[in-house]
Protein backbone atom coordinates (compact mmCIF):
# COMPACT_ATOMS: atom_id res chain seq x y z
CA UNK A 1 0.00 0.00 0.00
CA UNK A 2 2.65 2.31 -1.00
CA UNK A 3 2.00 5.80 -2.77
CA UNK A 4 -1.31 5.77 -5.39
CA UNK A 5 -0.51 7.51 -8.52
CA UNK A 6 -0.22 11.28 -8.21
CA UNK A 7 -2.12 11.73 -11.38
CA UNK A 8 -5.11 13.70 -9.42
CA UNK A 9 -7.23 12.60 -13.09
CA UNK A 10 -7.54 9.19 -12.32
CA UNK A 11 -9.23 9.14 -8.93
CA UNK A 12 -12.47 8.49 -7.82
CA UNK A 13 -14.36 11.69 -6.39
CA UNK A 14 -14.71 12.04 -2.23
CA UNK A 15 -18.25 10.66 -2.38
CA UNK A 16 -17.83 7.64 -4.53
CA UNK A 17 -14.64 6.43 -2.21
CA UNK A 18 -16.73 7.29 0.58
CA UNK A 19 -19.32 5.02 -0.46
CA UNK A 20 -17.06 1.79 -1.43
CA UNK A 21 -15.01 2.31 1.93
CA UNK A 22 -18.63 2.66 4.09
CA UNK A 23 -19.36 -1.32 3.99
CA UNK A 24 -15.76 -2.21 5.64
CA UNK A 25 -16.28 0.50 8.21
CA UNK A 26 -19.75 -0.62 8.88
CA UNK A 27 -18.49 -4.30 9.45
CA UNK A 28 -15.39 -3.78 11.25
CA UNK A 29 -16.22 -0.87 13.53
CA UNK A 30 -19.79 -3.16 14.31
CA UNK A 31 -18.25 -7.00 14.54
CA UNK A 32 -14.49 -6.02 14.96
CA UNK A 33 -13.61 -2.52 17.16
CA UNK A 34 -16.94 -2.15 19.26
CA UNK A 35 -16.79 -5.02 21.04
CA UNK A 36 -13.32 -5.15 21.53
CA UNK A 37 -14.38 -0.89 23.03
CA UNK A 38 -16.72 -2.06 25.15
CA UNK A 39 -15.37 -4.84 26.60
CA UNK A 40 -12.06 -2.76 27.51
CA UNK A 41 -14.89 -0.43 29.05
CA UNK A 42 -16.27 -2.89 30.93
CA UNK A 43 -13.13 -3.15 32.74
CA UNK A 44 -13.45 0.23 34.27
CA UNK A 45 -17.25 0.50 34.54
CA UNK A 46 -18.56 -2.79 36.13
CA UNK A 47 -20.34 -2.92 38.87
CA UNK A 48 -19.21 0.61 39.40
CA UNK A 49 -16.73 3.26 37.59
CA UNK A 50 -13.27 2.22 39.27
CA UNK A 51 -9.97 0.45 38.63
CA UNK A 52 -9.97 -2.69 41.24
CA UNK A 53 -9.40 -4.93 38.11
CA UNK A 54 -5.88 -3.76 37.28
CA UNK A 55 -5.18 -3.31 40.86
CA UNK A 56 -6.33 -6.60 41.53
CA UNK A 57 -4.06 -7.53 38.61
CA UNK A 58 -1.33 -6.04 39.92
CA UNK A 59 -1.49 -7.15 43.44
CA UNK A 60 -2.57 -10.57 43.54
CA UNK A 61 1.03 -12.60 42.74
CA UNK A 62 -0.99 -14.96 40.62
CA UNK A 63 -1.59 -12.86 37.68
CA UNK A 64 1.67 -11.21 38.01
CA UNK A 65 3.19 -14.92 37.46
CA UNK A 66 0.49 -15.67 34.77
CA UNK A 67 1.97 -12.61 32.38
CA UNK A 68 5.58 -13.28 33.90
CA UNK A 69 5.32 -16.85 32.26
CA UNK A 70 3.69 -15.50 29.26
CA UNK A 71 6.46 -13.25 28.18
CA UNK A 72 9.22 -15.53 29.09
CA UNK A 73 7.44 -18.26 27.18
CA UNK A 74 7.23 -16.07 24.13
CA UNK A 75 10.55 -14.46 24.41
CA UNK A 76 11.76 -18.78 24.69
CA UNK A 77 9.92 -19.01 21.55
CA UNK A 78 11.37 -15.81 19.65
CA UNK A 79 15.28 -17.29 20.73
CA UNK A 80 14.51 -21.02 19.46
CA UNK A 81 12.75 -19.86 16.28
CA UNK A 82 15.55 -17.50 15.61
CA UNK A 83 17.98 -19.93 16.17
CA UNK A 84 16.42 -22.73 14.21
CA UNK A 85 14.85 -20.45 11.30
CA UNK A 86 18.06 -18.29 10.14
CA UNK A 87 20.14 -21.33 9.05
CA UNK A 88 17.12 -22.50 7.05
CA UNK A 89 16.51 -19.00 5.98
CA UNK A 90 19.87 -18.74 4.49
CA UNK A 91 19.54 -22.41 3.23
CA UNK A 92 16.17 -21.52 1.21
CA UNK A 93 17.96 -17.51 0.22
CA UNK A 94 21.02 -19.38 -1.81
CA UNK A 95 19.68 -22.70 -3.00
CA UNK A 96 18.21 -23.14 -6.39
CA UNK A 97 15.56 -25.73 -8.40
CA UNK A 98 14.87 -28.94 -6.39
CA UNK A 99 16.49 -28.21 -3.04
CA UNK A 100 15.22 -24.66 -2.49
CA UNK A 101 11.44 -26.02 -4.04
CA UNK A 102 11.26 -28.57 -0.84
CA UNK A 103 12.76 -25.91 1.48
CA UNK A 104 9.95 -23.42 0.43
CA UNK A 105 7.29 -26.37 0.81
CA UNK A 106 8.58 -27.43 4.31
CA UNK A 107 7.95 -24.13 5.42
CA UNK A 108 5.06 -23.24 3.40
CA UNK A 109 2.93 -26.41 4.09
CA UNK A 110 3.19 -25.65 8.25
CA UNK A 111 2.39 -22.83 7.79
CA UNK A 112 -1.40 -22.94 5.68
CA UNK A 113 -1.83 -25.94 7.74
CA UNK A 114 -4.46 -25.19 10.89
CA UNK A 115 -2.82 -24.80 14.48
CA UNK A 116 -5.64 -27.69 15.56
CA UNK A 117 -4.05 -30.00 13.34
CA UNK A 118 -0.28 -28.99 14.37
CA UNK A 119 -1.47 -29.42 18.64
CA UNK A 120 -3.09 -32.40 17.51
CA UNK A 121 0.33 -33.75 16.37
CA UNK A 122 1.91 -32.51 19.00
CA UNK A 123 -0.12 -34.33 21.39
CA UNK A 124 0.16 -37.75 19.44
CA UNK A 125 3.41 -36.97 19.49
CA UNK A 126 4.28 -36.47 23.20
CA UNK A 127 1.71 -38.65 24.78
CA UNK A 128 2.61 -40.55 27.65
CA UNK A 129 1.72 -43.83 25.24
CA UNK A 130 2.29 -41.37 22.24
CA UNK A 131 4.71 -42.18 19.49
CA UNK A 132 8.13 -40.31 20.86
CA UNK A 133 7.75 -42.74 23.91
CA UNK A 134 7.18 -45.42 22.17
CA UNK A 135 10.12 -45.45 20.15
CA UNK A 136 12.34 -44.35 22.81
CA UNK A 137 11.02 -47.50 24.62
CA UNK A 138 11.51 -49.50 21.73
CA UNK A 139 15.03 -48.16 21.19
CA UNK A 140 15.89 -49.26 24.88
CA UNK A 141 16.49 -46.29 25.44
CA UNK A 142 14.08 -45.48 28.83
CA UNK A 143 12.19 -48.10 30.66
CA UNK A 144 9.20 -45.97 31.67
CA UNK A 145 7.42 -44.10 29.33
CA UNK A 146 8.67 -39.72 30.00
CA UNK A 147 5.64 -37.47 30.94
CA UNK A 148 6.48 -34.66 27.78
CA UNK A 149 2.69 -33.80 28.02
CA UNK A 150 1.36 -30.86 29.63
CA UNK A 151 4.84 -29.36 30.47
CA UNK A 152 5.96 -26.38 29.94
CA UNK A 153 8.45 -27.99 27.99
CA UNK A 154 5.76 -28.90 25.24
CA UNK A 155 3.99 -25.97 25.14
CA UNK A 156 7.59 -24.45 24.30
CA UNK A 157 8.25 -26.97 21.11
CA UNK A 158 4.62 -27.02 20.26
CA UNK A 159 4.47 -23.27 19.90
CA UNK A 160 7.94 -22.62 18.64
CA UNK A 161 7.13 -25.07 15.39
CA UNK A 162 3.51 -23.06 14.96
CA UNK A 163 5.26 -20.10 14.94
CA UNK A 164 8.81 -20.98 13.11
CA UNK A 165 7.39 -20.55 9.23
CA UNK A 166 6.64 -16.81 10.85
CA UNK A 167 10.49 -16.42 11.72
CA UNK A 168 12.06 -17.84 8.31
CA UNK A 169 10.14 -16.12 5.85
CA UNK A 170 10.95 -12.80 6.89
CA UNK A 171 14.65 -13.53 7.31
CA UNK A 172 14.31 -15.08 4.04
CA UNK A 173 12.77 -11.92 2.10
CA UNK A 174 15.68 -9.78 3.68
CA UNK A 175 18.16 -12.61 2.57
CA UNK A 176 16.83 -12.57 -1.03
CA UNK A 177 17.29 -8.73 -0.45
CA UNK A 178 21.04 -8.72 -0.24
CA UNK A 179 22.74 -7.82 -3.31
CA UNK A 180 24.95 -11.04 -4.64
CA UNK A 181 27.99 -9.25 -5.12
CA UNK A 182 28.45 -7.75 -2.18
CA UNK A 183 29.53 -11.15 -0.50
CA UNK A 184 31.33 -11.77 -3.72
CA UNK A 185 33.30 -8.41 -2.91
CA UNK A 186 34.18 -9.36 0.48
CA UNK A 187 35.62 -12.78 -0.81
CA UNK A 188 37.62 -11.07 -3.32
CA UNK A 189 38.74 -9.11 -1.10
CA UNK A 190 40.18 -12.12 1.42
CA UNK A 191 37.10 -12.32 3.95
CA UNK A 192 36.47 -15.89 4.82
CA UNK A 193 33.50 -17.17 5.17
CA UNK A 194 32.68 -16.81 8.83
CA UNK A 195 33.99 -13.22 8.41
CA UNK A 196 31.74 -12.54 5.06
CA UNK A 197 28.64 -13.71 7.08
CA UNK A 198 29.38 -12.08 10.58
CA UNK A 199 30.29 -8.96 8.80
CA UNK A 200 28.00 -8.48 5.88
CA UNK A 201 25.13 -10.78 5.02
CA UNK A 202 24.15 -11.11 8.66
CA UNK A 203 24.15 -6.93 9.40
CA UNK A 204 22.28 -6.76 5.95
CA UNK A 205 19.92 -9.44 7.21
CA UNK A 206 19.11 -7.50 10.57
CA UNK A 207 15.48 -6.19 9.43
CA UNK A 208 14.59 -9.41 8.59
CA UNK A 209 15.60 -10.96 11.86
CA UNK A 210 13.99 -8.43 13.64
CA UNK A 211 10.51 -8.52 12.09
CA UNK A 212 10.95 -12.39 12.60
CA UNK A 213 11.67 -12.46 16.38
CA UNK A 214 8.53 -9.48 16.68
CA UNK A 215 5.94 -11.29 14.75
CA UNK A 216 6.84 -14.52 16.59
CA UNK A 217 6.77 -12.84 20.41
CA UNK A 218 3.77 -11.03 19.73
CA UNK A 219 1.53 -13.62 18.31
CA UNK A 220 2.97 -15.97 21.36
CA UNK A 221 1.78 -13.67 23.40
CA UNK A 222 -1.69 -14.29 22.82
CA UNK A 223 -1.60 -18.20 21.87
CA UNK A 224 -4.50 -19.46 22.77
CA UNK A 225 -5.19 -23.31 21.44
CA UNK A 226 -1.62 -24.61 21.48
CA UNK A 227 -1.08 -24.19 25.15
CA UNK A 228 -4.85 -24.98 25.72
CA UNK A 229 -4.48 -28.04 24.44
CA UNK A 230 -0.83 -29.30 25.52
CA UNK A 231 0.22 -27.49 28.37
CA UNK A 232 -1.21 -28.15 31.91
CA UNK A 233 -2.36 -26.15 34.82
CA UNK A 234 1.53 -25.24 35.54
CA UNK A 235 1.81 -23.71 32.26
CA UNK A 236 -1.26 -21.46 32.18
CA UNK A 237 -0.97 -18.48 29.90
CA UNK A 238 -2.52 -15.16 29.61
CA UNK A 239 -5.00 -16.33 26.71
CA UNK A 240 -6.41 -19.23 28.90
CA UNK A 241 -6.98 -17.13 31.88
CA UNK A 242 -8.59 -14.51 30.24
CA UNK A 243 -11.32 -17.27 28.69
CA UNK A 244 -11.09 -18.80 32.65
CA UNK A 245 -12.59 -15.41 33.52
CA UNK A 246 -14.79 -15.01 31.05
CA UNK A 247 -16.31 -18.71 30.59
CA UNK A 248 -15.98 -20.18 33.29
CA UNK A 249 -16.08 -17.61 36.33
CA UNK A 250 -18.16 -15.52 33.88
CA UNK A 251 -16.13 -12.42 35.43
CA UNK A 252 -16.07 -10.55 32.39
CA UNK A 253 -14.89 -7.01 33.77
CA UNK A 254 -11.86 -8.85 35.08
CA UNK A 255 -11.78 -10.47 31.45
CA UNK A 256 -11.56 -7.11 29.93
CA UNK A 257 -9.03 -6.25 32.34
CA UNK A 258 -6.39 -9.18 31.14
CA UNK A 259 -7.48 -8.90 27.79
CA UNK A 260 -6.49 -4.73 28.19
CA UNK A 261 -3.06 -5.78 29.57
CA UNK A 262 -2.50 -8.52 26.62
CA UNK A 263 -3.93 -5.85 24.01
CA UNK A 264 -1.56 -3.40 25.20
CA UNK A 265 1.56 -5.43 24.92
CA UNK A 266 0.56 -6.52 21.77
CA UNK A 267 -0.63 -3.60 20.10
CA UNK A 268 2.58 -1.37 21.55
CA UNK A 269 5.09 -3.53 21.00
CA UNK A 270 3.95 -3.62 17.45
CA UNK A 271 2.90 -0.29 16.96
CA UNK A 272 6.91 0.51 18.59
CA UNK A 273 8.42 -1.45 15.81
CA UNK A 274 5.75 -0.79 13.14
CA UNK A 275 8.50 -0.06 10.60
CA UNK A 276 10.13 -3.23 11.62
CA UNK A 277 7.23 -5.02 11.01
CA UNK A 278 5.43 -4.82 7.74
CA UNK A 279 2.70 -6.80 8.32
CA UNK A 280 2.13 -6.88 4.37
CA UNK A 281 5.13 -9.04 3.49
CA UNK A 282 4.03 -11.96 5.43
CA UNK A 283 0.85 -11.52 4.22
CA UNK A 284 2.09 -11.11 0.52
CA UNK A 285 5.34 -11.99 0.66
CA UNK A 286 7.49 -12.05 -2.39
CA UNK B 1 27.54 -17.91 -1.09
CA UNK B 2 30.78 -18.75 -3.16
CA UNK B 3 31.17 -21.18 -4.84
CA UNK B 4 34.38 -22.42 -3.23
CA UNK B 5 32.05 -22.65 -0.07
CA UNK B 6 30.12 -25.23 -0.94
CA UNK B 7 32.84 -27.51 -1.10
CA UNK B 8 33.79 -27.49 2.42
CA UNK B 9 33.04 -29.38 5.31
CA UNK B 10 31.50 -27.15 7.38
CA UNK B 11 29.08 -26.24 4.40
CA UNK B 12 27.74 -29.81 4.54
CA UNK B 13 27.44 -29.95 8.10
CA UNK B 14 25.02 -26.46 7.61
CA UNK B 15 23.43 -28.51 5.29
CA UNK B 16 22.60 -31.44 6.85
CA UNK B 17 21.67 -29.40 10.21
CA UNK B 18 19.14 -27.26 7.28
CA UNK B 19 17.76 -30.71 6.75
CA UNK B 20 16.85 -31.69 10.05
CA UNK B 21 15.28 -28.75 11.09
CA UNK B 22 13.26 -28.80 8.03
CA UNK B 23 12.42 -32.51 8.34
CA UNK B 24 11.38 -31.13 12.60
CA UNK B 25 9.38 -29.16 10.83
CA UNK B 26 7.41 -30.72 8.22
CA UNK B 27 7.17 -33.70 10.07
CA UNK B 28 4.59 -33.08 12.88
CA UNK B 29 2.67 -31.72 10.06
CA UNK B 30 2.16 -34.61 7.56
CA UNK B 31 2.63 -37.11 10.84
CA UNK B 32 -1.54 -36.89 10.42
CA UNK B 33 -1.74 -38.51 7.02
CA UNK B 34 -0.06 -42.12 7.70
CA UNK B 35 -1.84 -41.96 11.20
CA UNK B 36 -5.02 -41.36 9.31
CA UNK B 37 -4.47 -44.78 7.46
CA UNK B 38 -4.05 -46.73 10.37
CA UNK B 39 -5.46 -50.06 11.40
CA UNK B 40 -5.53 -49.62 14.75
CA UNK B 41 -7.22 -47.66 17.82
CA UNK B 42 -4.22 -46.08 19.07
CA UNK B 43 -1.32 -43.57 17.29
CA UNK B 44 1.74 -45.15 16.47
CA UNK B 45 4.58 -44.07 13.66
CA UNK B 46 5.03 -46.16 11.45
CA UNK B 47 1.19 -46.81 11.65
CA UNK B 48 0.29 -50.49 11.84
CA UNK B 49 -1.57 -51.90 8.76
CA UNK B 50 -3.60 -50.24 6.28
CA UNK B 51 -7.40 -48.81 6.39
CA UNK B 52 -9.73 -46.41 5.57
CA UNK B 53 -11.80 -47.26 8.69
CA UNK B 54 -11.22 -43.59 9.95
CA UNK B 55 -12.44 -41.80 7.21
CA UNK B 56 -15.13 -44.22 7.35
CA UNK B 57 -16.15 -43.02 11.15
CA UNK B 58 -15.79 -39.75 10.07
CA UNK B 59 -18.10 -39.86 7.09
CA UNK B 60 -20.99 -41.98 9.23
CA UNK B 61 -20.60 -39.52 12.19
CA UNK B 62 -23.65 -36.92 11.87
CA UNK B 63 -21.50 -34.84 13.88
CA UNK B 64 -18.52 -34.47 11.82
CA UNK B 65 -20.55 -34.44 8.71
CA UNK B 66 -22.67 -31.46 10.28
CA UNK B 67 -19.81 -29.30 11.43
CA UNK B 68 -17.83 -29.69 8.29
CA UNK B 69 -20.82 -28.61 6.18
CA UNK B 70 -21.55 -26.02 8.25
CA UNK B 71 -17.81 -24.75 8.19
CA UNK B 72 -18.34 -24.84 4.74
CA UNK B 73 -21.24 -22.69 4.41
CA UNK B 74 -19.76 -20.28 6.99
CA UNK B 75 -16.61 -20.16 4.42
CA UNK B 76 -18.47 -19.79 1.52
CA UNK B 77 -20.76 -17.00 2.62
CA UNK B 78 -17.51 -14.96 4.27
CA UNK B 79 -15.51 -15.42 0.98
CA UNK B 80 -18.52 -13.52 -0.74
CA UNK B 81 -19.02 -10.92 1.75
CA UNK B 82 -14.77 -10.24 2.57
CA UNK B 83 -14.18 -10.57 -1.11
CA UNK B 84 -16.90 -7.51 -2.63
CA UNK B 85 -16.32 -5.56 0.37
CA UNK B 86 -12.71 -5.67 0.54
CA UNK B 87 -12.17 -5.01 -3.16
CA UNK B 88 -14.49 -1.74 -2.81
CA UNK B 89 -12.01 -0.62 0.13
CA UNK B 90 -9.38 -1.41 -1.94
CA UNK B 91 -10.62 0.55 -4.96
CA UNK B 92 -11.21 3.60 -1.92
CA UNK B 93 -7.78 3.45 -0.78
CA UNK B 94 -6.18 2.69 -3.89
CA UNK B 95 -8.20 4.73 -6.26
CA UNK B 96 -9.77 7.19 -4.12
CA UNK B 97 -8.99 10.47 -2.51
CA UNK B 98 -9.49 9.15 0.98
CA UNK B 99 -8.79 11.39 3.91
CA UNK B 100 -6.49 9.87 6.60
CA UNK B 101 -5.90 6.66 3.91
CA UNK B 102 -2.80 6.17 6.21
CA UNK B 103 -4.96 5.87 9.58
CA UNK B 104 -7.83 3.41 7.72
CA UNK B 105 -4.61 1.43 6.57
CA UNK B 106 -3.22 0.97 9.78
CA UNK B 107 -6.54 0.12 11.75
CA UNK B 108 -7.17 -2.40 8.63
CA UNK B 109 -4.03 -4.13 10.39
CA UNK B 110 -5.77 -4.70 13.57
CA UNK B 111 -7.66 -7.72 13.15
CA UNK B 112 -4.30 -9.66 11.74
CA UNK B 113 -2.46 -8.48 15.15
CA UNK B 114 -5.32 -8.42 18.11
CA UNK B 115 -5.33 -11.73 20.10
CA UNK B 116 -8.60 -13.87 18.62
CA UNK B 117 -9.41 -14.91 22.17
CA UNK B 118 -9.37 -10.98 23.26
CA UNK B 119 -11.58 -10.96 19.79
CA UNK B 120 -13.86 -14.60 20.72
CA UNK B 121 -14.52 -12.50 24.25
CA UNK B 122 -15.63 -9.23 23.03
CA UNK B 123 -17.85 -10.89 20.14
CA UNK B 124 -19.47 -13.03 22.53
CA UNK B 125 -20.36 -10.37 24.64
CA UNK B 126 -21.57 -7.92 21.97
CA UNK B 127 -23.72 -10.88 19.95
CA UNK B 128 -25.08 -13.14 23.00
CA UNK B 129 -27.83 -10.87 24.05
CA UNK B 130 -28.87 -10.13 20.04
CA UNK B 131 -29.16 -13.87 19.78
CA UNK B 132 -25.99 -14.07 16.95
CA UNK B 133 -24.25 -16.60 19.09
CA UNK B 134 -24.11 -20.24 17.23
CA UNK B 135 -25.73 -18.45 13.83
CA UNK B 136 -24.88 -18.04 10.39
CA UNK B 137 -25.31 -14.69 10.48
CA UNK B 138 -23.38 -14.32 13.61
CA UNK B 139 -20.44 -16.51 12.73
CA UNK B 140 -20.00 -14.81 8.93
CA UNK B 141 -20.32 -11.33 10.46
CA UNK B 142 -17.02 -11.84 12.26
CA UNK B 143 -15.60 -14.29 10.22
CA UNK B 144 -15.73 -11.49 7.26
CA UNK B 145 -14.08 -9.08 9.99
CA UNK B 146 -11.44 -11.28 10.14
CA UNK B 147 -11.06 -12.33 6.69
CA UNK B 148 -11.59 -9.01 5.14
CA UNK B 149 -7.94 -7.58 5.69
CA UNK B 150 -6.70 -10.59 3.78
CA UNK B 151 -8.42 -9.32 0.60
CA UNK B 152 -8.41 -5.83 1.12
CA UNK B 153 -4.52 -6.52 1.24
CA UNK B 154 -4.13 -8.47 -2.09
CA UNK B 155 -6.62 -6.89 -4.30
CA UNK B 156 -4.86 -3.04 -3.28
CA UNK B 157 -1.14 -4.60 -4.13
CA UNK B 158 -2.37 -5.66 -7.32
CA UNK B 159 -4.35 -2.61 -8.25
CA UNK B 160 -1.61 -0.47 -7.77
CA UNK B 161 0.27 -2.19 -10.62
CA UNK B 162 -2.86 -1.20 -13.00
CA UNK B 163 -2.28 1.74 -14.68
CA UNK B 164 -4.48 4.31 -14.13
CA UNK B 165 -4.43 5.25 -17.42
CA UNK B 166 -6.34 2.12 -18.74
CA UNK B 167 -8.93 3.29 -16.43
CA UNK B 168 -8.94 6.94 -17.88
CA UNK B 169 -9.01 5.65 -21.26
CA UNK B 170 -12.29 3.64 -20.92
CA UNK B 171 -13.75 6.60 -19.10
CA UNK B 172 -12.57 8.73 -21.96
CA UNK B 173 -14.03 6.62 -24.30
CA UNK B 174 -17.45 6.85 -22.82
CA UNK B 175 -17.70 4.20 -20.44
CA UNK B 176 -19.77 4.43 -16.99
CA UNK B 177 -17.26 3.81 -14.11
CA UNK B 178 -18.98 0.85 -13.22
CA UNK B 179 -18.40 -0.50 -16.82
CA UNK B 180 -15.02 0.42 -16.47
CA UNK B 181 -14.70 -1.74 -12.93
CA UNK B 182 -16.27 -4.79 -14.77
CA UNK B 183 -14.28 -4.12 -17.94
CA UNK B 184 -11.03 -3.29 -17.40
CA UNK B 185 -10.24 -2.95 -13.77
CA UNK B 186 -11.53 -6.05 -12.83
CA UNK B 187 -10.16 -8.84 -15.32
CA UNK B 188 -6.96 -7.20 -14.32
CA UNK B 189 -6.97 -7.83 -10.83
CA UNK B 190 -8.76 -10.92 -11.01
CA UNK B 191 -6.14 -13.31 -10.08
CA UNK B 192 -5.36 -11.23 -6.91
CA UNK B 193 -8.92 -10.75 -6.13
CA UNK B 194 -9.26 -15.14 -6.42
CA UNK B 195 -6.46 -15.58 -4.40
CA UNK B 196 -7.68 -13.06 -1.63
CA UNK B 197 -10.84 -14.94 -1.79
CA UNK B 198 -8.34 -18.01 -0.90
CA UNK B 199 -7.48 -16.21 2.01
CA UNK B 200 -10.57 -15.25 3.00
CA UNK B 201 -11.84 -19.03 2.67
CA UNK B 202 -9.77 -20.50 4.85
CA UNK B 203 -9.28 -17.76 7.17
CA UNK B 204 -12.81 -18.73 8.18
CA UNK B 205 -12.79 -22.59 7.75
CA UNK B 206 -9.57 -22.95 9.53
CA UNK B 207 -10.63 -20.00 12.74
CA UNK B 208 -10.84 -21.50 15.70
CA UNK B 209 -10.59 -19.40 18.72
CA UNK B 210 -13.66 -17.26 17.82
CA UNK B 211 -15.63 -20.34 16.34
CA UNK B 212 -14.70 -21.82 19.53
CA UNK B 213 -16.62 -19.46 21.90
CA UNK B 214 -19.57 -18.38 19.81
CA UNK B 215 -20.65 -21.56 18.63
CA UNK B 216 -23.74 -22.78 20.29
CA UNK B 217 -25.01 -25.98 20.61
CA UNK B 218 -27.12 -26.88 17.84
CA UNK B 219 -24.54 -24.97 14.95
CA UNK B 220 -20.61 -25.54 15.80
CA UNK B 221 -17.68 -25.26 12.84
CA UNK B 222 -15.72 -28.26 12.38
CA UNK B 223 -12.73 -26.78 14.17
CA UNK B 224 -14.86 -26.87 17.36
CA UNK B 225 -15.78 -30.18 16.99
CA UNK B 226 -12.43 -31.01 16.30
CA UNK B 227 -11.14 -29.20 19.71
CA UNK B 228 -13.89 -31.26 21.52
CA UNK B 229 -12.45 -34.33 19.98
CA UNK B 230 -9.05 -33.91 20.51
CA UNK B 231 -9.88 -32.74 24.42
CA UNK B 232 -12.11 -35.64 25.03
CA UNK B 233 -11.60 -38.26 22.78
CA UNK B 234 -7.79 -38.89 21.18
CA UNK B 235 -9.68 -41.00 17.92
CA UNK B 236 -8.14 -41.67 14.59
CA UNK B 237 -11.07 -40.19 13.25
CA UNK B 238 -9.46 -36.49 14.10
CA UNK B 239 -6.47 -37.42 11.85
CA UNK B 240 -8.53 -38.19 9.45
CA UNK B 241 -10.44 -35.14 9.45
CA UNK B 242 -6.93 -33.11 9.97
CA UNK B 243 -6.15 -35.08 6.97
CA UNK B 244 -9.04 -33.61 5.03
CA UNK B 245 -8.20 -30.50 6.51
CA UNK B 246 -4.43 -29.95 4.86
CA UNK B 247 -5.10 -31.54 1.50
CA UNK B 248 -8.21 -28.37 0.99
CA UNK B 249 -5.67 -26.10 2.58
CA UNK B 250 -2.49 -26.83 0.37
CA UNK B 251 -4.68 -26.99 -2.46
CA UNK B 252 -6.16 -23.87 -2.15
CA UNK B 253 -2.95 -22.03 -1.03
CA UNK B 254 -1.15 -23.78 -4.43
CA UNK B 255 -4.01 -22.41 -6.42
CA UNK B 256 -3.95 -18.95 -4.65
CA UNK B 257 -0.13 -18.88 -5.08
CA UNK B 258 -0.44 -19.64 -8.60
CA UNK B 259 -2.76 -17.29 -8.95
CA UNK B 260 -1.05 -14.31 -7.48
CA UNK B 261 2.02 -15.10 -10.03
CA UNK B 262 0.14 -14.65 -12.90
CA UNK B 263 -1.29 -11.55 -11.72
CA UNK B 264 2.14 -10.16 -11.11
CA UNK B 265 3.57 -11.27 -14.47
CA UNK B 266 0.98 -10.21 -16.42
CA UNK B 267 0.90 -6.83 -14.26
CA UNK B 268 4.74 -6.56 -14.36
Amino acid sequence: MSDAPADARGRLPLGLTLLLIAPLAALLGWAFFLPIARLLLTSVTEPSPNVANYVRIATEPLYGQVIGRTLWISFSCSVFALVLGYPVAALMARSRGILAAIAVACVMVPLWTSVLVRSYAWIALLERNGIVNNWLTSWGLIGEPLTMLYTQGAVLVAMTHVLLPFMILPIYSALRAVPQDLPRAAANLGAGPVRIFLLVTLPLSLPGVFAGCLIVFVMALGFYITPALVGGPRTLMIATLISQQAMELLNWPFAGAISCVLLVLSLGITVAFKRLLRLERVVAHD
Amino acid sequence: MTEGARTRPGEWVFRAACLLILVILAFPTLLVVPMSFSATNYLRFPPQGFSLRWYQAFLEDPDWVEATLFSLQIAGLTTVVASVVGTMAALALVRGRLPGRTTVEALLLAPLIVPHIIVAIAVYVQFAPLGLTGTRLGFVLIHSALAVPYVVLVVSAALQRVPPSLEMAALNLGASRLRCFLEVTLPLVLPALLAGAVFAFLASFDETVVSFFISGVEHKTVTRKMLEDIEFNLSPVIAAASTVFVTVTVGLMSMADLSRRRVRKRTG
